[in-house]
């Protein structure tokens, strides 16, 4: 078989322990009918993204050409192929959230990281993200700090949030 | 059998047993002796009332129903003499309850109905027990003993019961669509994926009572005959997911799920698949796409799932809350569910009501309810007693109804007849603040960014539509631009393949429809009479309202704000983005928007 991909010496397919926790996922679940979105949904929340070194390889494992790991992964927001950063900062675009002021929360946010949605710290440290509607919409504006839903944030709360995070990460 | 005018139940979850549940069951028993009522009297052991680690050891006192908890043997004497004897309720050993207040689902209010809502709040999703002490499983038991898939099948098409996802198909109709195809394997399947903007309703009942949907889906198996099925949930929703799993692994455990329920010979088993985050999922086929592990795209119907739908084989489809109505039909049977409603729209509907109306939240209604009433009676009005703008229903596929439909009775035919739909059951109450380009624009960039885009009028029209809509909302509008907006609605909604392409021009011109005059000012007069789009808006501060706190200049994002401590600060147009942010810091109203 053909391989262009070469793979990076820090992909999880060349990491072994990673490698490790992508063929449990791929034995678990490799049988099951329509197994290809669960087996995807796992790797994501697991290693956090799903490269293209990756995708290669399960489509692999499952004998079934890379066009068709790659096409599924490409179709669902929730699948990203880069590492994001170590939280996620994301927006709920419902609309009882952007009616009760997401867009001036997103500017806030901008101005004190100096990133755009979708973006991540150089730090690597926080990825902001717009996400849709998260069902909290009697809490709006709601933002989803890492899995954690937040309520009736108001832009000028935002810096104390921040800090909030980075304090986690000295003490971690 | 004896007759006793009071029960006391006394919880022996192991905690309490830890605790000294059973000295006190002793010291009961001895007291009522002593008093002479152990005849009237009857103490019974139950499982846990309340949280054991905060009330433990606890009972519950029936027919008052009246909790007394943290409990000791030696406050047992003149419990049983006050209560019992006297008749009074002794206040200082009941259970302070924590004042939880539910933000998603109050007490319910006037005018509300609770069917499919009725036990949320109420049971532990994650315990299958309490669902069966509320009748729950009984109408699969009815189901499996006493009927015939064809009976089951005429009482749902009796009820009248119609899919609650949106396009409000009759659900004994489709049963029996599906039940006519002949096939070795047929599937159930629960559309869990709600994904519209400002709706939450499937959430919470998936959250707090996944049994009621489970049960319905159990029992359409039976009455398709079907032999697994699937609950496809999206993963906005991992607290649903986690719920569903527990609840399906109890209903195993207690022969509701799996091989010869019951005992019948019946077999059905039940797996949840988890979504990622594609809106477009929620449309029938490409929600089976999606299970089948492909990428979620929709294709034409016919054929329609009940006669080819996963891997081929006739499926039924229906929503989270159609199923969850399903045992309370078989249970209260047709005749209950139809008395509620209209004549053609039967039965509760549940609705996500929010925006700037005073109660949010979760409302159930009987169908045929006015949207004045939803708003007003169940909604409390609108917030600050401001003036109504606007309903959003149907989601990002509905329209927006001005004030004029008020009065207009919530069921299928007439939301359609509107301009708007059912839908999944979003409201969002707009108050006079809403800019309905704005609104328009908004919807537009969601249904354009979950296109799918396979077919192109939707691909790219709903590309058109924003474009259009962005260049109004930013001052750049020209003469022609409705009629065009029009003609792409138009073709939109005749050509696209999916209830998505179908349904996305549909906020746009619904608002062209009640608030052309707002398009027309935007464009012609480059002026927003919501004050919202910020291009046609600037923010200036009343140098009397003004007491240079300095606020408005520190959260300023651009340092467009200028001025001395003390000092009237002043706003630089040019640098302001108008974000809005210094208006809502402002603690003295000095900043105004023109």
């Amino acid at each position: 078989m053909l391989r262009t991909v070469t793979v990076p010496e820090n992909d999880p397919v060349a990491i072994e322990e990673k490698r490790a926790i992508i063929d449990q996922i791929l034995e678990q679940n490799k049988h099951l009918p329509g197994g290809l979105m669960v087996i995807l949904n796992e790797v994501q929340s697991q290693i956090g993204f799903i490269s293209e070194p990756m995708q290669q390889y399960i489509a692999n494992k499952l004998h079934v050409p890379v066009s068709t790991v790659h096409g599924v992964v490409s179709f669902y927001s929730f699948f990203t192929t880069t590492p994001r950063g170590k939280h996620t900062i994301k927006f709920c675009m419902g609309t009882a959230c952007y009616v009760g002021g997401t867009p001036q929360l997103i500017e806030k946010a901008k101005q004190i990281l100096g990133i755009d949605p979708g973006e991540t710290t150089p730090d690597g440290q926080i990825t902001l993200e717009l996400c849709r509607c998260v069902g909290a919409c009697s809490q709006a504006p709601v933002i989803v700090v890492d899995e954690e839903i937040q309520g009736r944030v108001r832009p000028n709360k935002f810096p104390q949030l921040l800090r909030l995070i980075q304090d986690e990460q000295k003490e971690a | 059998m004896a007759f006793y005018r009071s029960h006391v139940l006394v919880s022996v979850d192991p905690e309490c047993v830890k605790r000294g549940a059973h000295q006190i069951i002793d010291a009961l028993n001895d007291e009522l002796v002593a008093q002479g009522l152990i005849d009237e009297i009857q103490v019974l052991e139950t499982s846990r009332i309340g949280d054991p680690v905060l009330f433990g050891p606890d009972m519950i006192v029936y027919p008052e129903g009246v909790h007394y908890a943290c409990l000791s043997p030696d406050d047992i004497p003149y419990l049983v003499e006050e209560h019992f004897l006297k008749g009074r309720i002794v206040e200082k050993f009941r259970a302070q309850e924590k004042k939880v207040v539910d933000e998603e689902l109050g007490a319910p209010k006037a005018k509300e109905v609770r069917v499919v809502l009725r036990n949320c709040g109420v049971i532990d999703p994650n315990n299958i027990e309490d669902y069966i002490a509320e009748d729950g499983y009984m109408a699969l038991a009815k189901v499996l003993s006493e009927m015939t898939p064809e009976q089951v099948i005429d009482e749902v098409t009796r009820s009248g019961l119609r899919g609650r996802g949106g396009a409000g198909f009759l659900t004994g109709r489709k049963w029996q669509f599906c039940r006519n195809s002949q096939a070795d394997m047929k599937y159930v399947v629960c559309n869990a994926d709600e994904g519209d903007p400002g709706a939450f309703m499937n959430r919470r009942v998936l959250e707090s009572d996944p049994h009621s949907v489970i049960e319905g889906m159990i029992i359409a198996a039976y009455a398709i005959g079907a032999r697994q099925g699937y609950i496809y949930c999206r993963a906005e929703y991992p607290l649903a997911v986690k719920t569903l799993n527990i609840a399906i692994k109890q209903a195993r455990e207690f022969g509701f799920l799996g091989e010869n329920i019951l005992g019948t010979g019946f077999s059905f088993d039940l797996e949840v698949r988890q979504g990622a985050g594609a809106f477009v999922c929620g449309e029938e086929t490409a929600l089976m796409a999606s299970i089948e592990g492909r990428r979620g795209e929709p294709r034409p119907r016919p054929p329609f799932p009940a006669v080819s739908g996963l891997w081929g084989k006739p499926t039924n489809i229906n929503n989270v809350e159609t199923y969850a109505n399903v045992p309370q039909i078989i249970l209260r049977g047709a005749d209950w569910f139809a008395s509620m409603g209209t004549e053609k729209s039967k039965g509760t509907k549940t609705f996500a009501l929010a925006g700037d109306v005073k109660h949010t939240g979760l409302i159930e209604v009987p169908l045929g309810i006015t949207l004045r009433e939803i708003v007003y009676d169940v909604g409390g009005g609108i917030k600050d007693d401001k003036g109504f703008k606007a309903i959003q229903t149907g989601g990002p596929m509905g329209g927006c109804l001005p004030a004029e439909f008020l009065d207009l009775p919530v069921d299928y035919e007439s939301l359609t007849q509107a301009g708007s739909i059912m839908g999944s059951g979003g409201m969002v109450v707009m108050d006079e603040e809403t800019c309905m380009v704005d609104i328009a624009r908004f919807f537009m960039e969601f249904t354009q960014e979950e296109s799918c885009g396979k077919c192109t009028p939707c691909r790219i029209g709903t590309r058109r539509l924003l474009e259009i809509l962005t260049r109004i909302c930013e001052g750049k509008g020209e003469d022609g631009d409705i009629e065009r907006l029009e003609e792409l609605c138009e073709q939109i909604r005749t050509a696209s393949l999916c209830g998505l392409g179908q349904g996305a021009p549909n906020p746009v011109a619904s608002t062209l429809k009640y608030f052309r005059h707002e398009y027309e000012a935007h464009i012609y007069e480059k002026r927003c009479p919501a004050k919202v789009c910020r291009a046609l808006i600037a923010y200036e501060i009343v140098p009397e309202a003004c007491t240079g706190c300095t606020v408005c200049a520190r959260n300023c994002p651009v340092n467009a704000i200028t001025g001395e401590r003390r000092q009237p600060h002043k706003i630089d147009p040019d640098i302001c983005v108008r974000c809005g942010i210094c208006m809502q810091v402002c603690n003295f109203n000095a900043i105004v928007v023109n």
